[in-house]
């Protein structure tokens, strides 16, 4: 199951791990048999056609799937080890530590400032805020554009730098993971740019896995790429999984390298 | 970075549990409405002098001779409902189809303030209106010979204008709801709007304006205001709208507003008129629902 | 050329669509004249209750305020000192003692003597009264009148004044005043705000943000329609049955303040409130539904993205985002309750009271209910006060209800500009 390459990286562990799979919506079988580890400190990036499930199976790594009242989990997810799904398991604790970016930029309409402060103040920080609000903007390469705005409402900010605050809103609370779906579809291609620069920091301290339709985004950005497909029955499953490098120059399935040249979306 | 991720909590529970049970106070209201009304209107048939049968059919309410025939109560809660009726649901629906298919938005942000200032009237003031205009009015109009002082016509067409505001703002949605590609299909076929509007938005709307209908009907039905002031302060059987009749709700009102003790026959009996009015109005309501689900359900 | 098809001729089918024109037309017509008569009768109701606010009145008085000080009409062109000097010599030893014993003559507002002497002494009597725009036409015939009655005279008289707003009830309806029946509708909104907003905001919260899509849940969305439609005057016959005099112990105080001293058995303010509660619930739930179903999910996911709790979602974010339109429409159903009758008649609203309301365990009237009582007295000069009572609510109303707006639009600037 482990897909050990010997690369010039550094051996990492596994920080989030899917072990066979299946996830339903109602009688709908949405993906089935997705087993394959993401290692701490990297990115991990999902491709795939549209309706393949890679943003269902994103969402089943911080129980953000509950929210679906139909939708039914079999198999494990292992968080360092732990089943996010077993018996006592708080989907909230969970979420602490496994954070997420959504596609359309939602930060909360408060201020700046009360964005990230919120988050961390439900989670019980007992440091100073303003040094966390400057060490997340910080992060998410916003603090210098917004440092003297901060009790302006967060709507106000451009599509690009609402995302990045949402991400620094992601970081205030110091997860381990942050998942993004689709960070950069809603924004215009220099905002696009900002954000896949700050992926490439953001990796230093977390592990990320991002969903994404541009391949080319997913080649510039990810260590590792699992590519899904979807069956006859629109069911998704796991096509392919391997150090991005790997699985964009040299394939091992075929109809990994019919997407990734383009042969159908 | 510890891995706790367990956690039973009970207090997490707290929150949802506390609103549940306030959701189920409505719960709790409708029983009691429905136990309320059986329990008493048992102990009202259970009066000797009192019997079912008679109830339903009996001519005569004279609780004084032990007389509780429910007819003449009925027949005035009918009268004033169907003048109600007669005036509302063509007024209503005309504005409905004018606000819909005629007005310019202009038009529209003045019509529909009004709609909702009328609508916000208090019923009390719609009742000093009837006796104090409409019945003058129509003895005006008719002769005083005819018209007497306290009738069911005024309080009927008063009751009409009182629902016309609901007739047409939900008839008017109702419209709404049908899609503009059954307008635009009618009119690329060389019609008129006129015949558009009745020949193809009406039926398709229909149901949803049944709904409204019943409704209305159901809302003029148990009006009381207006009939406690204009129609009349006791039960008579008649046909004549110009005459004075008390309707059920009429009556509920001017028995209970008085001296009534706990365990007479009379207060029981306001009970069991209530849980008639309750069977009527909720079962118009509960149809009018089902009727416009099923519409929403078409269109939506 | 001319064609002839199976729609008839040419000329067949011009004159078709020219008479299909005119029946459009004539329909337009008739939907315009309908508009028209709405917005008449809208008209027609409101100019009437303000017809009955002003106009001459024809009154007598029993004594003569010319009689105490020479070359006056009224009670109010005397001077304090003739105030006074009347007030003590002609009152009657009993009423005069009372009066006393109240309060000292000297202690008293030249209004509060005037009030006293004509009640007392002056007792002036309504003949008749004519709505203003009788006022203005029919002057002729009310001169003649006053001629036909010896002693009386022509006044021009607002029903609606400061003094109408503040006097209490009484069988006179040149001294009545709404202010006990204000008071009481005042006193009785209160509670029915602080019960039913918690309750009905707490429940359309279950059911928006907590209750899944199964059959109890159906049935309590179901219910919640059906209570909103139910006749006003079953809430009365509940409210009699449960609050009167099942609850009594509780709604008459005598649970909480041992034996009251005041007789409203379980027709109080508590009561009344309650049973109003229960008649605006369902309203609250639906529009707070609406309220919530308005925010946006991603709202919500973005704040379970950090790890928060359902109810930390609600509480910091969904409900301050939809406050405004919950509170507004809270208000707009508040104002539907201050004008119900119905109900607070049936769980015996007192018909006269001189005390004010002083607490949740008082008797009560209410203003609409004051409106009911005096507009079922034939006597004429009931009727203009009705009008002045009617027109008070309206005002009330219309306050309330602007207050809602401005409140909105004020929320909502504020989150657009923050």
């Amino acid at each position: 199951m482990n897909d050990t390459e010997n690369s010039e990286k550094r051996a990492h562990r596994t920080v989030l791990e899917l072990d066979d799979v299946n996830i339903y919506y109602g009688n709908f079988h949405a993906v089935k048999d997705i087993s394959f580890p993401m290692y701490e400190h990297n990115v991990t990036a999902f491709i795939g056609p549209s309706g393949c499930g890679k943003s269902t199976v994103l969402r089943s790594l911080n129980r953000m799937n509950d929210m679906i009242p139909s939708s039914r989990i079999e198999g494990s997810v292992l968080f360092d080890g732990e089943n996010l799904y077993g018996d006592q398991v708080d989907p909230v604790l969970v979420r602490r530590q496994i954070g997420m970016v959504f596609q359309k930029p939602n930060p909360f309409p408060k201020t700046i400032y009360e964005n990230i402060a919120w988050g961390a103040r439900i989670n019980g920080y007992k440091g100073d805020y303003d040094e966390l609000v400057e060490k997340s903007l910080t992060q998410a390469a916003l603090w210098d554009e917004v440092k003297d705005k901060l009790k302006q409402n967060a709507l106000r900010l451009s599509g690009g730098q609402q995302q990045r605050l949402c991400i620094a809103r992601a970081v205030a609370i110091s997860p381990q993971v942050i998942l993004m779906d689709e960070p950069a579809s809603a924004l215009d291609p220099i905002a696009t740019g900002r954000i896949e620069e700050l992926i490439l920091e953001l990796k230093e301290h977390y592990s990320i896995i991002i969903v994404t339709h541009n391949m080319g985004q997913a080649s510039r950005v990810s260590d590792y790429t699992a590519f899904f497909m979807v069956d006859s029955n629109r069911t998704g499953y796991l096509q392919e999984y391997a150090e991005t490098e790997q699985l964009f120059l040299n394939p091992k399935h075929r109809k990994t390298e019919e997407y990734i040249s383009g042969k159908f979306g | 970075m510890a891995n706790i991720r367990r956690k039973p909590t009970i207090t997490s529970y707290v929150p949802g549990t506390i609103l549940f049970l306030f959701a189920l106070i409505s719960i709790i209201i409708t029983i009691g409405i429905a136990v309320i009304l059986i329990r008493e209107s048992y102990l009202f048939f259970n009066d000797p002098e009192v019997d079912l049968w008679g109830f339903l059919t009996g001519k005569q309410w004279q609780p004084m001779i032990n007389k509780f025939g429910i007819l003449p109560l009925l027949n005035a809660t009918f009268t004033t409902s169907i003048i109600a009726m007669m005036l509302g649901i063509p007024v209503g629906l005309c504005v409905a189809v004018y606000l819909s298919e005629y007005a310019s938005d202009k038009t529209r942000a003045i019509l529909k303030p009004v709609l909702e200032v009328l609508a916000g009237i208090p019923t009390i003031v719609y009742g000093y209106f009837a006796l104090t205009f409409m019945t003058p009015m129509l003895r005006g109009i008719f002769g005083e010979g005819v018209v007497e002082i306290y009738n069911t016509a005024s309080a009927g067409l008063v009751i009409g204008i009182l629902v016309l505001p609901m007739i047409a703002t939900m008839a008017e949605d109702a419209i709404g709801s049908v899609p503009k590609e059954l307008r635009l299909a009618a009119y690329a076929l060389g019609g008129t709007k006129l015949e558009t509007t009745f020949k193809v938005i009406i039926p398709a709307a229909l149901s949803g304006l049944s709904a409204t209908f019943l409704l209305s009907l159901s809302r003029a039905i148990g009006e009381t205001m207006i009939v406690a002031l204009a129609a009349g302060a006791g039960p008579k059987l008649t046909a004549n709208p110009f005459e004075a009749a008390e309707t059920i709700t009429g009556y509920i009102v001017r028995i209970s507003g008085g001296d009534v003790s706990y365990n007479s026959v009379d207060y029981n009996s306001i009970f069991a008129l209530g849980l008639v009015l309750f069977v009527i109005t909720f079962t118009l309501n509960l149809v009018s629902r089902k009727i416009s689900q099923k519409f929403h359900q078409e269109y939506d | 050329m001319r064609k002839t098809t199976l729609f008839g001729s040419q000329t067949e089918i011009e004159l078709a669509i020219k008479q299909r024109k005119q029946k459009g037309f004539v329909g337009q017509v008739i939907f315009i004249a309908a508009t028209i008569l709405a917005v008449l009768f809208l008209m027609l109701l409101l100019l009437s209750v303000l017809d009955s606010v002003f106009g001459y009145m024809v009154v007598r008085n029993e004594i003569e305020p010319s009689k105490f000080v020479p070359g006056t009409n009224f009670t109010q062109e005397f001077s304090r000192e003739d105030l006074e000097r009347v007030a003590e010599e002609h009152l009657s030893s009993g009423i005069l003692r009372r009066v006393i014993h109240e309060k000292p003559i000297s202690d008293r507002s030249d209004k509060d003597l005037i009030h006293i002497i004509d009640q007392y002494i002056i007792k002036p009597k309504v003949l008749r009264t004519w709505g203003l725009w009788d006022s203005v036409t029919k002057q002729e015939a009310i001169e003649a009148f006053v001629q036909e009655n010896e002693g009386a005279q022509m006044v021009f008289r607002s029903w609606i004044s400061p003094s109408f707003i503040t006097s209490d009830q009484s069988a006179d309806p040149l001294q009545a005043g709404i202010r006990t029946a204000l008071l009481g509708s005042l006193w009785i909104i209160l509670i029915t705000f602080l019960v039913a907003f918690p309750i009905g905001v707490g429940a359309a919260i279950y059911l928006e943000e907590y209750a899944q899509d199964n059959r109890l849940n159906r049935i309590l969305q179901l219910n919640i329609f059906n209570l909103s439609a139910v006749p006003s005057i079953i809430y009365g016959l509940l409210g009699l049955a449960v609050f009167v005099r099942a609850m009594e112990p509780i709604t008459s105080g005598s649970m909480l303040l041992g034996f009251s001293d005041n007789t409203a058995n379980g027709r109080t303010i508590l009561s009344g409130g309650l049973t109003l509660a229960l008649l605006v619930l369902p309203i609250i739930i639906i529009n707070t539904q609406e309220a919530l179903k308005a925010i946006p999910d991603s709202l919500r996911m973005s704040a379970f993205g950090v790890g928060a709790t359902k109810w930390q979602t609600i509480w910091y974010h969904v409900l301050p985002a939809s406050i405004d339109r919950i509170l507004t429409g809270t208000i707009l159903a508040l104002s539907r309750a201050l004008g119900e009758t119905a109900p607070l008649v049936v769980i015996g609203a007192s018909t006269f009271i001189s005390v004010d309301p002083t607490g949740i365990f008082s008797k009560f009237t209410t203003l609409p209910i004051q409106i009911y009582q005096w507009s079922a007295r034939p006597q004429g000069a009931y009727r203009n006060i009705a009008a002045a009572a009617i027109v008070s609510l309206l005002i009330l109303l219309l306050v309330m209800n602007s207050a809602a707006i401005h409140m909105r639009n004020k929320i909502t600037k504020k989150k657009r500009l923050l």
